[in-house]
């Protein structure tokens, strides 16, 4: 019998509606009663949490673990890492890999590394379509089986709305959400950044921002149509917003996921050329930022997520129309939504934040985390909000170093990521 | 007097009034040069530019390559097809390659916006954009301006409308620079799918009608309607942007009598312009081509003349 008490901290436990300071107790890896009594015979671990918030173990629902396939970018191992040191205790992996996540024997080959390899929990998600190439459905019903908990084509995005049709109703049967990376190609062309006066000035192609709308506004009447739930992956401009919150004050079942780089950035930063602000969707303008803002704020954007996009040096250091999209997230994410929503732009409060990286993506998916409830696996995150620190790329876990964040200055952070009563990761 | 302290020429947006001033002033003593019976100076003796032209051009990089003969630099040509970037060498390891070699000027034509600057930022020698993608065209505008003070002994206050494929144009973007900093007003025309609106945070006017301004401008600068990058959701044939757009002869009928026409060649006769106004005397066409040896020889010179780290 292991035993763990975190003494006195801040528990906030959205699931409950809990915000209290006081201590809870972990027992052979699962969050104990109140009025459980610990061994007396066994040791215990305390750990001090005062000044601390105690949370639920958070989720990135948005991560790029490069395996099987790219391992020189990142791997299941160094994800993982990075994960734990970014204060998560679960992340849902992309199936853009090579070969792709698109069959139940890729997914059972994730599972089973991740298993091996994993410091954190690993929530396979499967492709919509075969290869992601958005021609025919995926073996989706297998891959339900094999232990996914989402259908997605990231990185691509089904432009057949027939097929996307389908596939929500096929998808509905196993209660399985889909997670749409909202593009329209023939809008998009060859746009590498935001279609807007930084575009217009630097002579690189328009991404343009009704290229995301027009696909979140088809998500909205799909979902309505079929019931079955979607949630609209790093939404970045203000259109998107506007639509997902007339959408939901229907009623209908759609989400919206924010990622930090689309509200600590603008377009204006690409004028340097540097391909660590191509990512995809592009960043966009201040006002998309307000907007965006306004709807973190008003609960129309209810899931945080990283899009951590592991590349190889020598990938990104091209041609910046040349260069693949994408950033690294994980390790400062958590920090610079805390830094933002909290600290500077008091969009939200702490318990908020904290039930956009748990509670929300755990009801989406429908993941037995996210909540320090009694007999839930204690996956826990040791908070400490008003910490400032430097982030320095080169003490990253990944195997890419790939960010804008280079020497940011940021406050709050994860001190400690506890997995299964574990702790995986201290500061 | 300035002191010139840029090893590269990317682009005019942070070149100051007087920079580019001095630019045209240098090329006109250069130009004089020309006119001489030996039309050689020393002035890059010793000196090895590399012109590094990975997108197609031929009077560019016929004009570059002049202008460092001219100047008494060695000079070697590189071309896609010749290059290693056709085995997948990247961009930045050719370019090391050819540091390795001790080039002192890297003239780069790219079809990629930024690499002229991705080159500059890495590399010692002097890197002299000669296009990167839609974004810059330097010297091309150098040489509009250089043309355009030549003929009208002027440029602040002008008019000058650029008229046609904006969106996509590396030229008209560079012109917007170097005529808004030495103090003429830009109207752009041409179709709104090719002259967004968003240009005019660059401070200049849009107009989608060449008959608005016609009478009132005192550069007409046309861009080649470039059937080669165009898709044709831009506009729906050529005989229609002719109709709209082209210099025709009642069109050319309506300009001031002293407004030069201008083209960055190479024309499509009878299809931005009509091939007896391209042939008339109100065209500098031909003298743009010339004074591009000028500014190019005055480019290379100043460049090459401040140490990179």
């Amino acid at each position: 019998m292991t035993t763990t008490l975190l003494r006195n901290g801040r528990v906030i436990d959205p699931a409950n509606q809990r915000d209290e300071t006081a201590d809870l107790l972990i027992i052979d890896g699962r969050i104990a009663d109140h009025s459980a009594i610990p061994n007396p015979q066994s040791p215990i671990e305390e750990i001090d949490c005062t000044g601390l918030v105690v949370a639920p173990g958070l989720i990135d629902l948005h991560v790029h673990l490069r395996e099987p396939g790219q391992s020189a970018k990142e791997t299941i191992a160094s994800g993982t890492k990075a994960a734990a040191a970014g204060g998560f205790t679960s992340v849902v992996c992309m199936p853009n890999t090579s070969p792709g996540i698109d069959n139940a024997s890729v997914v059972a080959w994730v599972k089973d590394k991740a298993q091996k390899e994993a410091c954190v929990n690993v929530f396979p998600s499967g492709a919509i379509t075969k290869g992601g190439a958005g021609e025919e459905l995926a073996p989706i019903g297998s891959m339900f089986k094999a232990g996914i908990v989402a259908l997605t084509d990231d990185g691509r995005c089904v432009q057949n709305h027939e097929l996307m049709r389908r596939a929500l109703e096929y998808a509905g049967m196993f209660g399985l959400p889909v997670m749409d990376h909202c593009q329209d190609y023939n809008l998009v062309g060859k746009g590498v950044i935001h279609e807007g006066a930084v575009s217009t000035a630097l002579g690189l192609p328009g991404w343009p921002a009704i290229a995301e709308e027009i696909i979140v506004q088809r998500n909205v009447q799909l979902a309505e149509l079929t019931g079955t739930p979607i949630h609209c992956q790093h939404i970045s401009c203000a259109g998107s917003v506007r639509i997902l919150r007339r959408a939901r004050a229907r009623g209908i079942p759609v989400t919206g996921e924010i990622c930090p780089h689309h509200i600590a950035l603008t377009d204006e930063a690409v004028r340097s050329y540097d391909t660590n602000y191509k990512m995809n969707p592009p960043l966009r303008t201040q006002s998309d930022v307000d907007a965006i803002l306004e709807g973190i704020a008003d609960g129309t954007l209810t899931i945080l997520a990283s899009d951590h996009a592991p590349h190889c040096a020598f990938e990104k250091e091209v041609e910046f129309d040349q260069a693949p999209f994408g950033i690294l997230g994980l390790e400062t994410e958590l920090a610079l939504f805390l830094d933002i929503l909290i600290h500077q732009k008091k969009a939200i409060d702490l318990p908020r934040l904290i039930e956009m990286y748990t509670l929300n993506p755990a009801t989406l998916l429908k993941l037995d985390r996210g909540t320090l409830s009694a007999g839930a696996i204690a996956d826990v995150t040791l908070i400490d909000p008003g910490l400032e620190w430097t982030f320095d790329k080169n003490a990253s876990f990944s195997r890419s170093r790939n960010t804008p964040f280079h020497g940011r200055e940021l406050k709050g952070r994860a001190v400690r990521t506890i997995v299964a009563g574990k702790t995986v990761w201290s500061v | 007097m300035i002191v010139w302290n840029r090893k590269d020429l990317v682009d005019l947006d942070d070149l100051s009034a007087e920079e580019i001033v001095h630019i045209l002033d240098t090329a006109a003593a250069f130009k004089q040069v020309g006119t001489r019976d030996i039309k050689k100076v020393p002035s890059l003796r010793g000196k090895t530019l590399v012109n590094f032209f990975v997108e197609p051009s031929t009077r560019t990089r016929i004009s570059f390559e002049l202008a460092a003969f001219r100047l008494s630099a060695d000079v070697v040509n590189i071309s896609a097809s010749t290059s290693s970037l056709t085995k997948g060498e990247t961009l930045k390891d050719t370019a090391l390659n050819l540091q390795a070699l001790h080039a002192d000027i890297i003239v780069l034509r790219h079809s990629s916006a930024g690499a002229a600057k991705f080159l500059a930022d890495r590399l010692s020698a002097s890197v002299i954009n000669a296009g990167d993608g839609a974004h810059a065209h330097p010297t091309q505008a150098l040489l509009d301006t250089f043309t355009i003070r030549e003929k009208l002994g002027r440029v602040e206050g002008l008019h000058v409308a650029i008229l046609g494929d904006i969106l996509f144009s590396r030229v008209a973007r560079s012109n917007i620079h170097a005529l808004l900093k030495l103090g003429a007003r830009v109207t752009l025309v041409g179709p709104a799918t090719l002259v967004p609106r968003e240009f005019e945070k660059m401070g200049v006017t849009v107009t989608h009608r060449l008959d608005d301004v016609l009478e009132d401008v005192d550069v007409l600068n046309l861009l080649r309607i470039q059937h080669e990058r165009q898709r044709k959701e831009y506009f729906p044939s050529l005989g229609e942007y002719t109709a709209l757009f082209g210099l025709t002869k009642e069109r050319a009928a309506r300009l001031k009598p002293e407004a030069l026409i201008m083209h960055p060649g190479p024309i499509n006769r009878g299809v931005e312009i009509d091939s007896d106004i391209a042939d008339s005397g109100r065209s500098v066409i031909l003298d743009q081509v010339t004074n591009g040896l000028a500014v190019r020889m005055a480019v290379l010179y100043l460049c090459a003349g401040v140490r990179g780290k």
